[in-house]
């Protein structure tokens, strides 16, 4: 039987997770601090239970992520500083973070600093099949997020973090960071 | 709070345990809120066997990598070791948190002290307590070696972990599915190095062949801990045709102990002894 006490436990519930949701959602990547955490796909689920308490998943981008401490503690300060008293912060591995996730806005944002957003990650198992040499035709050009040029290289797989590659373009000559598909 | 950068906030008031203080630095439970349960059916010391070997495996190539730093022939070589070593560590944190429910009992709780930490694994065993392949452990060499290694290691732990990705136990089927996106990365800046060495100068392709000629021979032992000898081999011939170079005989049978029973070389101990040592020196210390 729906009382009017619970049907207001149960808006106030859903207010507060909308609350929750949004301080979550807006908070910083240590990394890429022009993406907000829901812009790079890494938070999974904000939840309010009936004890008030807030439940957040998040998901690291790799597994050796130096981040996810960080990300954790600043939601949680967050929310606790907005005036939630308990919140709990989970790790969620399941499904592996993949760049699909990373929002239109994110992918605006990334190209706005300079930096080529991913293409789309390969649907089949990850390196599966024969090992995409730097000269066989399955590897894609990347086009520059200045210029929009295509002739561009790449000079090192591996760059300041773990999900970004160094390129550079070869039409208006800036190197520029690229996030890897995975 | 400031509201715009994580940074800035760092300088505000922090509570206990705040892993915002000083970033990269928040070395907690990487398992953190993962539920624990390990599901019926599942063979626990089997599973926590098979989370040990893989985070020892990735633990000593990623102090292998680590020792690149400062020593590599280019800025950019240098940080995609680095990076890739990086992977791997993160791999073995997640294995030995892993390995520690497991072997903590039905609730992963553990008997008294909770259960082992990946601290515990990593900095409180001897080198016959490490189940890591020799291949891991052995000294860089030249960067020729490095990356003829770090192909075949890359190659063989991706093919284990295609397969760990539908284990039951579903915290190893994650972490699985997770690292080997990563690993596909690390094989294939293995692989265009060898392309490029084996393909280069007569010295670099002298250098190369060498490798192979160390690396191959040693396959043995990692098709005995896990048979993925089509996967490692169709890799290496394809990167070795690529390159010009005639793959050496792969081994037939593996050799009586090693690596996956605790029998290591002695530049295991050298590793682990530099690895250790801070821990060692403080046992309480925390970080």
């Amino acid at each position: 039987m729906v009382t009017a006490a619970t049907t207001a436990t149960t808006a106030t519930t859903a207010t507060a997770e909308t609350r929750a949701r949004r301080i979550a959602e807006g908070v910083p990547d240590p990394e890429l601090p022009m993406l907000t955490l829901a812009d790079l796909g890494v938070l999974r689920e904000v939840s309010v239970g009936p004890d008030g308490t807030v439940l957040a998943a998040l998901t690291p981008t790799y597994s050796g992520c130096p981040a996810m401490a960080e990300m954790r503690a600043e939601v949680a300060a967050r929310l606790r500083a907005a005036g939630f008293a308990r919140v709990e912060v989970r790790t969620v591995l399941d499904p592996p973070w993949t760049t699909d996730w990373i929002t239109a806005e994110g992918r605006r944002k990334l190209a706005e600093h300079g930096i080529a957003a991913p293409a789309p990650a390969p649907a089949e198992r990850p390196g599966g099949g024969p090992v995409p040499l730097v000269l066989s035709a399955t590897r894609r050009a990347v086009p520059c997020p200045r210029c929009g040029g295509t002739d561009t290289e790449e000079t090192s797989r591996f760059g300041a973090t773990s999900c970004k590659a160094l390129w550079r373009c070869r039409a208006c000559r800036e190197p520029f960071e690229y996030v890897k598909e995975i | 709070m400031s509201e715009d950068h994580v940074y800035l906030s760092l300088a505000e008031g922090h509570e206990e345990g705040d892993a915002r203080w000083a970033f990269g630095t928040g070395f907690e439970d990487p398992l953190h809120g993962v539920d624990r349960r390990v599901p019926d059916g599942v063979d626990r010391a089997e599973l926590a066997a098979c989370c040990l070997a893989l985070a020892d495996d990735a633990l000593v190539q990623a102090q292998r990598l680590a020792e690149w730093t400062t020593r590599a022939p280019e800025l950019e070589e240098e940080v995609a070791l680095a990076n890739i070593g990086l992977d791997l560590l993160g791999q073995a944190r997640l294995l030995y948190s892993r390995c520690g429910q497991v072997e903590g009992g039905p609730d992963g709780e553990g008997a008294a002290g909770g259960p082992r930490s990946e601290d515990d694994y990593a900095y409180f065993r001897d080198a016959g307590g490490f189940r890591n392949v020799t291949l891991a452990e052995l000294p860089n060499g030249d960067f020729a070696f490095t990356v003829v290694r770090m192909l075949a290691l890359a190659s063989w732990r991706l093919a284990q972990f295609h397969a760990l990705a539908a284990s039951p136990d579903p915290v190893l089927a994650a972490i699985a599915a997770k690292g080997a996106k990563e690993l596909a990365y690390h094989r294939q800046y293995a692989a265009d190095w060898v392309v490029r060495l084996g393909d280069g100068t007569e010295e670099s392709r002298r250098r190369t062949v060498s490798a192979l000629e160390r690396v191959v021979p040693l396959l043995g032992e990692l098709f005995a801990a896990y048979d993925a000898r089509d996967a490692v081999l169709a890799d290496l011939r394809q990167v070795a045709g690529a390159a010009g170079l005639r793959l050496p005989e792969p081994p037939g049978a593996a050799p009586a102990a090693a690596g996956r029973d605790g029998v290591h070389t002695g530049h295991l101990a050298a590793l682990l002894a530099e690895l250790q040592s801070v821990a060692r020196a403080d046992p309480e210390a925390t970080w």
